[in-house]
C-alpha cells in the first residue's frame, strides 16, 4: 500500500495540463483531490508515470449561479458545495445530497470534477448530474467538448474521457424555484458510500408531477436513471397510490449486484423503500 | 479543612486523567515507525494468494535485479526444518499444527508468507514484489467448518483430520439432568470472523549487534519476556542476548504482541545481513495476516424446569482457527467451552468444542475470546426459553444467576487440560448487578415499548449477563529504586496496550508510598528493566502488577525506616513513617529525598493462579427500521462489579470502548471469504469498524461490592467485560423489537442486509 513512483507537475494552465497528459506515454494522469486515486495508486491498481495536478489552473475553480443554471467549476470542492448559500438557494438538492459524501477531510480536498471523472457508482455527484441532465465541458488535445452526463458514465469507474481530456465544468440547467425534489440514501455508516441511493426533482403543476427524473445511485455499474417509476409517476398527483407504484416499479427495473456489504434481493428492495421515502420528503416539502 | 493538594490513599478508586495523554495530545508519542536507524533496510512480504496449494517454485531473480533491493529471503534461505512459532497453551494434539515461519512445500491460506525482500524504501521493497514469481499449483480450499470436519481434504495430510483438538467442558450429571428436565431449548447460532484491528498495525525493528552478540527488537507489545525467550530459542541465543524493547502501542485488544512469523524473518535477515531491518504492516496486509478470531458455531441445548430453572447445558461448538494453531489460538475454543454457563447455575454439563483448521488466515485471541461467542449463544437461548416457558425474561435469568451464598463458584472442567482445566468465580453477587442494570435502564418504563413501532422504527429491548475472567497468573514483576532527585523509579513488567498503565500503576505506588503521584516514573514493557516479566494480556496488569506494586512499595518503605533509623541513631521500629516522611518518637523527622543517596532498590512481585472474575449485566434499546434494516442502538447500559476501582476514568473507558467495539461485532465487522479462499478484505472501507459518532450513548455503571480475595488491591481484570454481552443482548433486543415477524437472529453480523431479509423472509412467510 505504498505508492508506486511518479513524475509530478502542476501546470498554470489548462492548454499545458492537456499537453502534458497528451505528450506522455499514455500513462500520465490529471490529480484534483486524489482522494480517490491515491488509494487506487496506492492499492497499485494504477501506476501512472506523471501525474498532472490541476490545482493551479485558474479557470477550474468556481462556482456560478445565473438564470441560465448552475456551473460548478471541475476543482470545486465538496465544501465549496456545501458552504455556499447561493447554491442551497438557487438548486437545495445538490448541497443535500453532497452532505452525504464521505468525511469531513474528505469533503475539503475531494472535487466534484474528480468525481465525475473516477465514475463511481457508488457516488452522489454522478447520478445528480445524470438526474439533472447536466452538461459536462471537456477540454482535451482535439479542442473543447461538451457533453451530456448521459453520455460520460461507460461502466464502473470508467467514463468516455479520452486521456489527454479534462473536465472543466459541469452545468446544471436552470432549476424553478418551485421544482420538488428529494434525495435519499442509506450507507452502513455515516459518510461510507451508499448500499443505494436515489435523488428526483419534478415540477408540480396542477397538483400533478411533470419532468420528472429519478436518477439511483450503487445499484448498477453506472449511476442511472429509473425510467419505469418516473413514467408511474409522470402526469399523477404524488400520493400514496402513485408512490407506491413509482416504489415497486423502481425496484422492479434495478438489478444491483450482491458485494460483502448488501445482497442483491436487498438493494433491490432498498432502492424502492428510498424512492418512497425521497418521494414523500419531496411531495411534504413546503413549495417555496 | 486540608491544607495540602494530597492526602494518603487517595488516588485510588478516583477519576484521575491519564498521565500519558500528555504525551500522546502533544504529539510526541514514540510509536515504532517514529524510529529509524542509520542503514535500516525495509522489509516487505511476497504473501500467497493461493489459499491452498502445493509450492512448485519462488523465483525471486527478477526482484534481486531491482533497484535497491538487497536481497530475498524465502524458505530456501532457511537451514534444516523451518522452525514454527510457539504455543503459549500447548496440549498433546496440536504439536503438527504449528505455523512455520515461512512456507516451504505448502501455502495453507491466503497472505501466508512466502518471502522477504528486504531494500533501502519500503516503496521499493513493495515495488519488488512483484518481482518475486511463485508458482502454487492449487489445492481445493477449505473454507468453513463443515468441509474441515468432513476431513475428505486434509490441510495436514500426515494428521488424517482437520481437527486439532477437541475439548470437553464437563460437570455433573448431565443425562440425568435432560431425563429430569421439563423443557429442553435446542437451536443452533453462528458468530462471524473478526479481527482485532488495533489502530496501530504491527511493526517490528530488528537489531543484530555481531559484536556483542545481541539481538534487539523493537515493537514489543503484550508479552515482551515470552517472545524474548521465544526468539532466543529460535536464533539459538540465550535469553539474555536478546532485548525486546516497547515502545508507545497503538492498541492490541488480544492481537497483537503475540509471536507471528514476520518476527523471526526480520530478525533473523537482521542478523544474516548485518543491517537494521524494520518493517511495518500495512493495513491490506494487517487484515489477512494478523491473527483472525470469533468465527464459531453450535449446536447446543439447555434443560429447564418449568418455573425456568437451570438444570443442565449440552450440545457441541465449533471454532474455525484458520490454517494453523497459532500461540493462542486454542484460547477461544475452549473458552467458549468453559465459560458459556456465563453466570448462571448450571449443575450439569456437557459440551465439545472442536477446533477445526481451515484455509483461512490462523486465529488468535480478540477481546473476550470465548466469552463473547459463547454469551451471545446462552442469552439467545435464554430469551427464546423465557418465551416458550412464558416466564419473563428478567425472572428467568434472576432465578439463575449466581448468589454471594455460592462463591467460589466452579465452571465445568475443560480438558484436555491446558493448565486451567478448573476454574471459579471467586466472588460477588450477580443479582446485584443484574438489579442495578434493571434500575438504571428504566427498563420498567421501556418495558412499554416492545414491539412498538415508533416513528417508523420498531422498538426493542433486553438484558444479558457476563462473567469477564482475567488477571491470570502466574506471576508479575516489578523493580522500584530511589533515585537520587528523590523520585520513585517503577519498572514494571506488565506492558502498555493503550490501557493507562502507567496512570494505574503510579496511582497504586503513590498510595502505597503515601507520596504524590508526581514522584512516581513508570517505565514498562521492555525487557531491559526486570530479569522477567509478564506483561499484559487477560485483563491482568492491574491486578498482576498492580498488586506486585504493593509488595515493592512496602519492601521499600522497610528500606526507607532502616535507613532514616541509621541516620536518626534510633531503633527502626520506634519510627512512624507517613506522607515520605519518617518520623522518629523525639520528634526528629528524615524525608524520603534525604535518603536518596542510599540508592534504595527492591524488587516486588505478586503470584497467583487463580483467576478474578468481573461480571454485570447490560441492557439495550434498538430501534430498527424495518425498510433499510438499519438497527440504532437508543441506550445501552452497562453494570460492572469490578472488585475494586482503581481509576473510575479509565475504566469506564474500558468499559465503553469494549461495548462500542461491540457493536462493531454485532453489527458490521466480518472478514469475508470467497468460495476459493480468498479474503475479499483489503481495507477499513471493507471492514467497517465502528465511527467515533455510530453511538452515542453507551453509560457505564461500575460497582466494588465483593472485593476479589485473590490478590491484596481486591481488584478484578476489567478491559474485557464490556464486549463480552453485546452480541447477545443487542441480538435479543433485535428479535424482541421484531416481535411481530416472528424474528429470531441466530447469526452475527446483524448488518442491514441480513436484518432486512430476516424481516423479509418472515413477511414471504406471512
Ligand atoms: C473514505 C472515503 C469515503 C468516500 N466516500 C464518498 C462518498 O460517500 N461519496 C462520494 O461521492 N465520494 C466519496 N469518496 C470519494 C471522494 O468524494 C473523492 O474525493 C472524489 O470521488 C474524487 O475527487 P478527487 O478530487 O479526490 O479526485 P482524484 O482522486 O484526484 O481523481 C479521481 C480520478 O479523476 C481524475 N480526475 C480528477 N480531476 C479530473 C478532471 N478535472 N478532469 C478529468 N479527470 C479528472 C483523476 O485522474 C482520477 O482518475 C470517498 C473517499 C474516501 C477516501
Amino acid at each position: 500500500m505504498k505508492l508506486p513512483s511518479f513524475d509530478y507537475q502542476a501546470p498554470a494552465s489548462l492548454a499545458e495540463a492537456v499537453a502534458l497528459l497528451a505528450a506522455g506515454d499514455g500513462s500520465a494522469r490529471p490529480i484534483a483531490g486524489g482522494q480517490s486515486f491515491l488509494p487506487v495508486m496506492a492499492f497499485r491498481l494504477a501506476e501512472p508515470s506523471l501525474l498532472v495536478d490541476l490545482r493551479n489552473i485558474p479557470d477550474l475553480s468556481g462556482i456560478k449561479i445565473s438564470d441560465a443554471g448552475v456551473r460548478i467549476g471541475a476543482m470545486a470542492r465538496w465544501r465549496d458545495l456545501l458552504d455556499d448559500v447561493r447554491l442551497a438557494e438557487a438548486m437545495p438538492l445538490l448541497p443535500a445530497a453532497i452532505d452525504h459524501v464521505a468525511h469531513y477531510q474528505i469533503r475539503n480536498r475531494g472535487t466534484v470534477g474528480g468525481s465525475l471523472a473516477h465514475a463511481d457508482p457508488a457516488a452522489e455527484m454522478p447520478t445528480l448530474a445524470l438526474t439533472c441532465e447536466a452538461q459536462i465541458d471537456v477540454v482535451g488535445a482535439k479542442g473543447e467538448r461538451v457533453l451530456a452526463a448521459a453520455d460520460l458514465f461507460t461502466g464502473a469507474l470508467q467514463t468516455s474521457l479520452e486521456p489527454d481530456e479534462i473536465i472543466v465544468a459541469v452545468r446544471f440547467p436552470a432549476w424553478a424555484k418551485t421544482k420538488r425534489w428529494g434525495f435519499e440514501e442509506f450507507s452502513r455508516r455515516r459518510g461510507d458510500f451508499a448500499l443505494a441511493g436515489v435523488a428526483l426533482c419534478y415540477d408540480e403543476t396542477e397538483g400533478r408531477a411533470a419532468n420528472v427524473r429519478i436518477g439511483a445511485i450503487s445499484v448498477a455499474d453506472t449511476p442511472i436513471r429509473l425510467k419505469n417509476a418516473e413514467a408511474a409517476l409522470e402526469g399523477r398527483a404524488v400520493d400514496a397510490a402513485s408512490i407506491e407504484a413509482a416504489m415497486a416499479a423502481a425496484s422492479g427495473e434495478v438489478d444491483p449486484a450482491g458485494d460483502i456489504h448488501a445482497s442483491a434481493r436487498y438493494r433491490k428492495a432498498l432502492v424502492g423503500t428510498l424512492l418512497g421515502r425521497a418521494l414523500e420528503s419531496a411531495a411534504g416539502r413546503k413549495a417555496r | 479543612m486540608k491544607t495540602h493538594a494530597h492526602t494518603s490513599n487517595t488516588y485510588i478508586g478516583a477519576h484521575i486523567e491519564r498521565v500519558e495523554d500528555y504525551r500522546f495530545l502533544r504529539g510526541e508519542g514514540q510509536y515504532l515507525d517514529d524510529v529509524s536507524r542509520d542503514g535500516q533496510w525495509h522489509a516487505a512480504f511476497v504473501r500467497s494468494s493461493v489459499a491452498h496449494g502445493r509450492i512448485r517454485s519462488v523465483d525471486a531473480s527478477a526482484a534481486l535485479a531491482m533497484p535497491g533491493v538487497h536481497a530475498v529471503i524465502t524458505a530456501a534461505d532457511i537451514e534444516g526444518d523451518i522452525p514454527t512459532i510457539p504455543f503459549r497453551r500447548p496440549n498433546p494434539t496440536i504439536g503438527p499444527y504449528a505455523q512455520p515461519v515461512i512456507a516451504r512445500d505448502k501455502v495453507r491460506y491466503f497472505g501466508e508468507p512466502l518471502a522477504m525482500v528486504l531494500a533501502d524504501t519500503p516503496e521499493l521493497a513493495e515495488d519488488a514484489l512483484a518481482g518475486v514469481m511463485v508458482d502454487i499449483e492449487a489445492l481445493p480450499a477449505i473454507i468453513d467448518r463443515e468441509s474441515a470436519m468432513a476431513d475428505k481434504i486434509l490441510l495436514f495430510e500426515q494428521t488424517g483430520t482437520n481437527v486439532p483438538t477437541m475439548f470437553n467442558a464437563d460437570k455433573g450429571d448431565v443425562d440425568a439432568a435432560f431425563a429430569s428436565a421439563d423443557y429442553v431449548i435446542r437451536d443452533q447460532f453462528a458468530t462471524q470472523r473478526q479481527t482485532a484491528l488495533p489502530m496501530e498495525t504491527r511493526g517490528l525493528l530488528a537489531e543484530w549487534d555481531a559484536q556483542t552478540g545481541r539481538l534487539s527488537v523493537s515493537g514489543a507489545a503484550k508479552l515482551p519476556f515470552f517472545n524474548r525467550t521465544t526468539m532466543a530459542k529460535m536464533m539459538n541465543l540465550p535469553d539474555e542476548a536478546v532485548d525486546y524493547i516497547e515502545l508507545d502501542v497503538g492498541g492490541g485488544f488480544g492481537a497483537r504482541g503475540e509471536f507471528y512469523p514476520e518476527d523471526f524473518l526480520v530478525a533473523f535477515g537482521a542478523r544474516k545481513f548485518g543491517h537494521p531491518v524494520k518493517w511495518i504492516e500495512d493495513r491490506r496486509e494487517h487484515l489477512m495476516a494478523i491473527g483472525h478470531s470469533r468465527e464459531a458455531s453450535c449446536d447446543v441445548e439447555l434443560a429447564f424446569k418449568k418455573d425456568g430453572t437451570l438444570v443442565g447445558m449440552r450440545g457441541a461448538l465449533y471454532i474455525n482457527i484458520g490454517a494453523y494453531v497459532r500461540p493462542n489460538g486454542m484460547t477461544p475454543v475452549r473458552n467458549a467451552a468453559q465459560f458459556m454457563s456465563g453466570p448462571y447455575r448450571i449443575p450439569a454439563i456437557h459440551l465439545d468444542a472442536y477446533a477445526c483448521v481451515t484455509n483461512k488466515t490462523p486465529a488468535g485471541t480478540y477481546r473476550g475470546p470465548g466469552r463473547y461467542e459463547g454469551c451471545f449463544f446462552i442469552e439467545r437461548l435464554m430469551d427464546q426459553a423465557a418465551g416458550a416457558l412464558g416466564i419473563d425474561r428478567l425472572d428467568i435469568r434472576r432465578k439463575n444467576l449466581l448468589t454471594h451464598e455460592e462463591m467460589p463458584y466452579p465452571l465445568a472442567t475443560v480438558l484436555p487440560s491446558d493448565g486451567r482445566a478448573d476454574t471459579q468465580c471467586d466472588s460477588g453477587d450477580h443479582r446485584v448487578t443484574f438489579d442495578t442494570c434493571v434500575k438504571e435502564s428504566n427498563w420498567a418504563e421501556k418495558a412499554k415499548l416492545q414491539g412498538k413501532l415508533i416513528d417508523g422504527r420498531y422498538q426493542g429491548i433486553a438484558i444479558g449477563c457476563f462473567i469477564e475472567g482475567g488477571a491470570s497468573g502466574p506471576q508479575e514483576n516489578v523493580r522500584m529504586l530511589l533515585e537520587a532527585d528523590g523520585m520513585v523509579s517503577l519498572f514494571a513488567g506488565s506492558s502498555a496496550i493503550g490501557q493507562g498503565l502507567e496512570t494505574i500503576l503510579a496511582q497504586i505506588a503513590a498510595d502505597s508510598l503515601e507520596l504524590p503521584m508526581e514522584r512516581i516514573r513508570v517505565f514498562h514493557g521492555s525487557t531491559t528493566y526486570l530479569k522477567m516479566g509478564w506483561g499484559s494480556y487477560g485483563s491482568r496488569a492491574t491486578v498482576m502488577g498492580g498488586s506486585a506494586v504493593l509488595d515493592a512499595s512496602k519492601k521499600l518503605l522497610d528500606l526507607f525506616r532502616a535507613s532514616a533509623a541509621k541516620r536518626l541513631g534510633v531503633a527502626p521500629e520506634t519510627l512512624t513513617i507517613a506522607e515520605g516522611v519518617a518520623k522518629a518518637a523525639d520528634g526528629r523527622s528524615v524525608p524520603l529525598a534525604e535518603v536518596a543517596g542510599d540508592r534504595l532498590e527492591v524488587d516486588g512481585s505478586f503470584k497467583n493462579n487463580t483467576p478474578t472474575y468481573t461480571y454485570g449485566a447490560a441492557m439495550a434499546h434498538v430501534a430498527v427500521d424495518p425498510g433499510t434494516g438499519h438497527v440504532d442502538v437508543v441506550d445501552y447500559v452497562v453494570v460492572d462489579d469490578v472488585g475494586r476501582i482503581i481509576n473510575s476514568m479509565t475504566l469506564h473507558g474500558q468499559v465503553m470502548g469494549a461495548a462500542v467495539q461491540g457493536f462493531g461485532s454485532v453489527f458490521s465487522e466480518e472478514l469475508v471469504y470467497n468460495a476459493e479462499g480468498q479474503l475479499l478484505v483489503g481495507s477499513l472501507a471493507d471492514y467497517l469498524v465502528p465511527l467515533a459518532s455510530d453511538y452515542p450513548v453507551v453509560r457505564c455503571v461500575s460497582m466494588e461490592s465483593f472485593p476479589s480475595p485473590t490478590n491484596p488491591l481486591g481488584a478484578k481484570g476489567a478491559g474485557e467485560g464490556g464486549i463480552i454481552p453485546v452480541g447477545g443482548v443487542v441480538a435479543n433486543a433485535v428479535a424482541n423489537a421484531l416481535q411481530d415477524f416472528g424474528v429470531q437472529p441466530k447469526i452475527l453480523p446483524l448488518s442491514p442486509s441480513r436484518v432486512w431479509e430476516l424481516i423479509d423472509d418472515a413477511r414471504l412467510r406471512a
